[in-house]
């Protein structure tokens, strides 16, 4: 089980749980505001878009190539974002700290 | 090749050039072809905008046949955010759960009507009757006033390059002018109404403007919707392993739709006016003239997508350009999704089989790229599961 918490940007904190499936999926599931996930989760819409919080990169990796081009063209981006919908979710999660970038 | 194969006529000139420029009407287009400089232009709105003469940027292009903006389409940032935040919200209703159950219920009772035993003219008996019954959901309007929508038949709104183009557009503005009148003196809790009562930026939304939101709602939907239902219907026919996958594997369907809109690209391209002397793929462009965004070819990129020209229904990564991209994204993708999904429920639960019985190409034409993006006629036959 591994327990993310997504900061909203009205500064709202939701921390979940869950053992499996995309992070997107899990932010959609429970209303995260801010996370629409509208191609369902396969790197095409860049409405899931988040800040990782720097000390947690490790955790989630790195961009892949296709997902670096997509948020190389949204407004927000910055040097710890993903798409959280190509984050799996693990263990290793735990304690995974994520940003809505609105 | 099997009937229902959509060729990409693009492959060659966007592998070797990247771009290629098209005649439409005096006023020629340059086609961008690859995936990285479509998202690019698509992005760069100051360079390349949507705001010119009314019509403009559809290729080909509506300056003659129209003079309503349509919006938020045809409007450039930072002007167009508030436009699209006012009808995001509106045009999200299909995750809603009633708006589901509404939209499952034409579909359930169009897929059961037509499983009697007869064929069926996909075109004209199908899709145009579902794009329109779902538009009644979308606006938030009486059932009934899809029975008008479904007379004007399919090829009402675009041009087509003869004379009568004009008089076929006015059909719709002359309805649309009606309504808003009605909207006007009765409000309802219809679009017509609410966008009549809206505010944009602190300013309430006129006549105009709402006609223009209308037009992009109703011209925007149809062809495109009317094609992806068609399109989606033929596959299915000539491919019963794949409507026996989904039915196997509904947690795959969400992607399955995500790769119709990929491979079927219902909205071929979309035009932007050059606004300084720039460069696209090493080619200038100059100040005034138009470029394309060419969603078709760069769903079949193949320095992006792995067998671009194979429907593969759990693609896993998909950054089609389907639904445009960047701040002008289809306005309509909420429910032309619901729309796909609903469909591709209904048919795994009451079909076991399509039989495809005849089909004859759409085939758009520009230049020397001949591209199907329909079916100017589609006879199946529904055999119940």
């Amino acid at each position: 089980m591994a327990k993310i918490t997504f900061i909203t940007t009205d500064d709202e904190n939701i921390t979940l749980e869950a053992d499996s499936g995309s992070v997107m999926a899990l932010a959609v599931e429970n209303g995260v505001q801010g996370i629409d996930g509208d191609c369902g989760g396969v790197c095409s819409c860049a409405t899931c878009h988040v800040h990782v919080k720097p000390e947690h990169m490790s955790k989630t990796g790195d961009a892949s190539e296709i997902e670096q081009d997509m948020l190389e063209l949204d407004d927000n981006v910055n040097e710890f974002s993903r798409l959280c919908c190509q984050i799996e979710i693990t263990e290793d999660l735990d304690g995974l700290e994520l940003t809505v970038a609105g | 090749m099997k009937k229902s194969t959509m060729a990409d006529p693009f492959a060659q000139v966007r592998k070797e050039k990247g771009f290629a420029t098209v005649s439409d009407q005096d006023d020629p287009v340059t086609m961008m072809l690859r995936l990285k400089d479509v998202r690019k232009c698509a992005h760069n709105a100051k360079t390349f905008s949507s705001e010119d003469i009314p019509g403009r940027i559809v290729v080909p292009s509506e300056v003659n046949i129209r003079t309503t903006r349509q919006i938020p389409f045809e409007v450039d940032p930072p002007k167009h955010k508030g436009f699209r935040g006012l009808l995001d919200p509106w045009f999200k209703r299909p995750l809603e759960n009633e708006y589901k159950q509404k939209l499952h219920s034409i579909v359930d009772k169009l897929v059961t009507e037509n499983l009697a035993g007869n064929s069926v003219e996909v075109i004209n008996e199908f899709s145009l009757v579902l794009q329109s019954r779902a538009l009644t959901l979308l606006l938030n309007t009486p059932f009934e006033d899809s029975i008008q929508w479904i007379s004007w038949g399919t090829h009402v709104f675009r041009s087509e390059g003869d004379a009568l183009d004009g008089d076929k557009a006015q059909v719709l503005y002359d309805y649309l002018d009606e309504k808003l009148d009605q909207a006007l003196a009765n409000p309802t809790d219809d679009l017509f109404s609410v966008l009549l009562g809206a505010e944009v930026d602190g300013k309430k939304m006129s006549k105009e403007e709402a006609k223009g939101v209308l037009i992009l709602t109703f011209a925007g939907g149809r062809d495109t919707v009317i094609n992806a239902v068609s399109n989606s219907i033929a596959y299915l026919a000539d491919h019963p392993e794949s409507l026996k996958r989904l039915r196997d594997e509904p947690e795959i369907r969400g992607k399955a739709i995500e790769e119709f809109i990929r491979y079927f690209s219902p909205l071929t391209h979309m035009g932007r006016v050059v606004k300084e002397d720039t460069q696209v793929c090493e080619h200038a462009a100059k100040a005034d003239s138009r470029i394309s965004l060419c969603w078709a070819s760069a769903n079949r990129d193949e320095t992006v997508f792995e067998n671009p020209n194979e429907i593969v229904l759990d693609r896993k990564m998909n950054p089609h350009v389907g639904f445009g991209f960047s701040h002008h994204n289809c306005l309509g993708a909420t429910h032309a999704r619901q729309i796909l999904s609903t469909l591709i429920d209904v048919l795994c639960d009451k079909v076991g089989s399509i039989d495809l019985l005849e089909t004859e190409d759409n085939i758009e034409e520009w230049d020397d790229f001949h591209r199907k993006v329909g079916y100017e006629k589609l006879v199946v036959k529904f055999n119940p599961k």
